[in-house]
């Protein structure tokens, strides 16, 4: 680029000549070279301006277009994420304390109909009835012909032969949607505890299954949140010895004619559940509709272990021999009177058949199972104590047990707790509570003293409850238990190596319209521990209406009843639990010679 | 030497234009992939599941009860009892093998050996 000079010469020296002033001449081409620079320097300045400006522009066009479009597509994921696992949408499966599957989910389909696509609906629905029988056809029928329906459900699940049977029918307007469907594999065994499922909100592609009743309902939340990632949920029940105590508690059931039964197993440390069981039971992949009339307690949905609460008798004298003992009123060795009469508010306290066993020790008090003898440690005890302790043990609440009926076990207690009260109470009547109230009771008494809350899910360890009696009276009443069973009322309940516990209760049923006790209709319980030197388990077996004919006339009571089917159940489940037998060294086999 | 420039950056834009395109349809494919075997994993987990509830069913308490007495003729089970323990010292050693006892002298031939 050429310059002007400022001082042209030539210009400098014409101005000279003009006698004008050559400085103005500078000061001129100045103000030129300045008036270029400022618009040389204006343009490039808005040059940029303009691509700053269009660059802008550029940006946040890029930035609004980019979230017009994902305002205005289809939301989709990412597809390059690396997710960990997907989210699991369906219900939790349901396994016992070993893994074993109690509830799953199988994939199956829903059978729907579109009336407007139909090419014969008479002779679809013909064909429908023929594959499902308890189908309604002319219903169906006039369903499929109404002209106004453009839906109709036909069924909720079918099996895979059923969908092939509906395919070979050959209308499109049958169409199939996919279904989840609970699955109980085991059929009616544990069919109490896990209750039910049925279908909640339904649409074509899927359907939401809800807990209906058991386990299923309460525990409903924890098994459909998706956070756990479907792990499965474990229970404390042992499928194995589930099915076997099922299967013993039903053939002794038969054997004794009686109308129900139930069992609990329960482990005394830690309060879990290893088998709970009710007779008659149900499947629960077709679970039977409730009575609509008559006694509920006569449906196989009722839960006689957990929902059914009755006068559980003698059992509970192991209660106040223990208390009294804890209290320091007593010792195994104590004498108490039990000679007639006894009275208390002008109520006599009778003995089984009327017998009169004179002067009894505490022990034998237990073993021989005196109702006055209980009935004057009671009174020694007082009422406030009584209540106390029973309190303690669980008797006033229903229990926590994980299923929905635990809540219909409330036991009944007597309005006005009188000192009549707390001598009928400390043989187990007027009071009544579920078989599994009695098992949670006798764990406190195996465990050394420890209150314990049944449980149906799979513990960790021991549950370190209230200490309620010492171990000391905990150990004397088990020593007193185990003598019920090798010299008392429940010698049947002698199981070889395995030093079993415990107390027969056999108590009259109350009429259900009121006014008294049935004669001949008991409800037979036998509440154990094993080994009772150092008890793992309680079992509670408790019959009802058992009637034994073996022998002249019938016998009610639980130590040919209640005791004999215990009996033969711990001698089938200790095996499986792991229990080793301890078998004293000649007592295993030994042959004894008769004559006749 | 500006040709040669001009050029050398002429390949460089095509040369990271092809790499780019193919980078991107490699992932494309990889992304494909991926959805596959999602899809093929959650066959398997559904197909575990009815497998898993086979199992369940098959083995059910019920039916290994009844085929364990349908079958005792060979099978010979039955339910474990408190009498079925036992001591260690109660269990019977093994029989010792029968060994072949011989004083007189034999004759040893190498009929069949393999040849040296």
């Amino acid at each position: 680029m050429n310059r002007t000079p400022l001082r042209p010469l030539a210009r400098v020296l014409e101005a000279r000549e003009k006698g004008e002033n050559p400085d103005n001449i500078e000061k001129e081409n100045r103000r030129l070279r300045h008036e270029e620079m400022r618009d040389t320097s204006r343009l490039r300045a808005e040059g940029r301006l303009l691509v700053l400006g269009v660059m802008f522009f550029c940006a946040f066009g890029v930035i609004g277009a980019r979230m017009g479009t994902i305002a205005a597509s289809e939301a989709e994921e990412p597809r390059a994420a690396a997710t960990g696992s997907p989210v699991v949408t369906s219900r939790a499966d349901i396994v016992d304390r070993k893994g074993r599957v109690l509830a799953t989910n199988m994939s199956t389909y829903s059978l729907y109909a579109h009336p407007q696509q139909m090419i014969e609906p008479d002779r679809a629905a013909q064909e429908l009835g023929r594959i499902f029988p308890d189908i309604d056809v002319p219903a169906l029928a006039a369903r499929f012909n109404d002209p106004k329906r453009k839906f109709a459900w036909v069924r909720r699940s079918i099996s895979p032969e059923q969908r092939q049977a509906v395919h070979d029918i050959g209308e499109p307007g049958l169409l199939f949607g996919p279904r989840e469907m609970r699955l109980y594999p085991n059929g009616a065994i544990a069919s109490h505890i896990l209750g039910g499922t049925r279908f909640g909100v339904e649409g074509v592609h899927s359907a939401e299954i809800v807990g209906s009743a058991g386990l299923e309902k309460f525990m409903d939340e924890r098994l459909t949140d998706t956070k756990r990632d479907g792990a499965p949920l474990e229970l404390s029940i042992d499928l194995t010895v589930q099915a076997v105590s099922e299967e013993v508690l039903d053939a002794g059931m038969k054997l004794l004619n009686a109308k129900g039964a139930a069992s609990v197993l329960m482990d005394v440390k830690t309060g879990e559940v290893i088998s709970l069981v009710s007779l008659p039971d149900f499947d629960p992949n077709d679970r039977p509709n409730p009575l609509t009339e008559g006694n509920a307690s006569d449906s196989p949905l009722f839960n006689r272990a957990v929902q059914g609460v009755y006068e559980l008798g003698s059992a509970f004298k192991i209660f106040t021999a223990a208390q009294a003992m804890q209290l320091g009123l007593v010792n195994p060795n104590t004498v108490i009177d039990t000679k007639p009469p006894m009275k208390v508010g002008g109520f006599r306290i009778g003995e089984f058949q009327n017998k009169n066993y004179g002067e009894l020790t505490v022990e034998e008090v237990i073993v021989k199972s005196s109702n006055r003898g209980t009935g004057k440690m009671a009174l020694a005890i007082g009422v406030a104590r009584q209540q106390e302790f029973l309190r303690n043990l669980g008797f006033f609440d229903p229990t926590p047990l994980e299923i929905v009926e635990a809540k219909g076990g409330k036991p009944l207690l007597p309005k006005k707790w009188t000192d009549l009260s707390a001598v009928t109470i400390s043989y187990g009547h007027g009071i009544s509570t579920s078989p599994l109230h009695l098992a949670a009771g006798y764990a406190a008494i195996a465990n050394g003293g420890r209150a314990v809350e049944p449980t149906l899910l799979k513990q960790n360890g021991p549950q370190m409850g209230m200490q309620i009696m010492d171990p000391q009276s905990a150990a004397a009443a088990r020593l007193m238990l185990r003598k019920v069973v090798t010299e008392g009322t429940a010698s049947f309940g002698e199981v070889p190596g395995y030093h079993v516990g415990g107390k027969t209760g056999t108590a009259d049923k109350p009429k259900e319209r009121g006014g008294g006790y049935y004669d001949d209709k008991v409800i037979a319980t036998f509440a154990t521990i094993f080994p009772a030197h150092d008890p793992k388990y309680a079992l509670v077996v408790t019959l009802d209406e058992p009637v034994e004919t073996s022998g002249e006339k019938p016998r009610r009571t639980a130590g040919w009843t209640a005791v004999p089917v215990a009996a033969e159940m711990i001698g089938r489940i200790a095996p499986l639990l792991g229990l080793r037998p301890e078998f004293k060294r000649g007592q295993l086999e030994t042959i004894v010679q008769t004559s006749n | 030497m500006r040709t040669v420039l001009f050029l050398l950056s002429a390949l460089a834009v095509i040369g990271s234009g092809y790499w780019a395109y193919h980078e991107n349809y490699q992932t494309q494919d990889e992304l494909d992939r991926v959805d596959a075997l999602r899809r093929d994993i959650g066959q398997a987990h559904e197909r575990m599941a009815m497998l898993r509830a086979e199992w369940a069913y098959l083995n059910r308490p019920d039916r290994l009860r009844d085929l364990a007495d349908l079958n005792f003729a060979r099978l010979g089970l039955l339910p474990l009892r408190p009498d079925h323990f036992a001591d260690v010292d109660q269990v019977a050693f093994p029989p010792p093998p029968n060994l072949v006892e011989f004083s007189e002298p034999i004759d040893v031939t190498s009929a069949g050996a393999p040849k040296p």
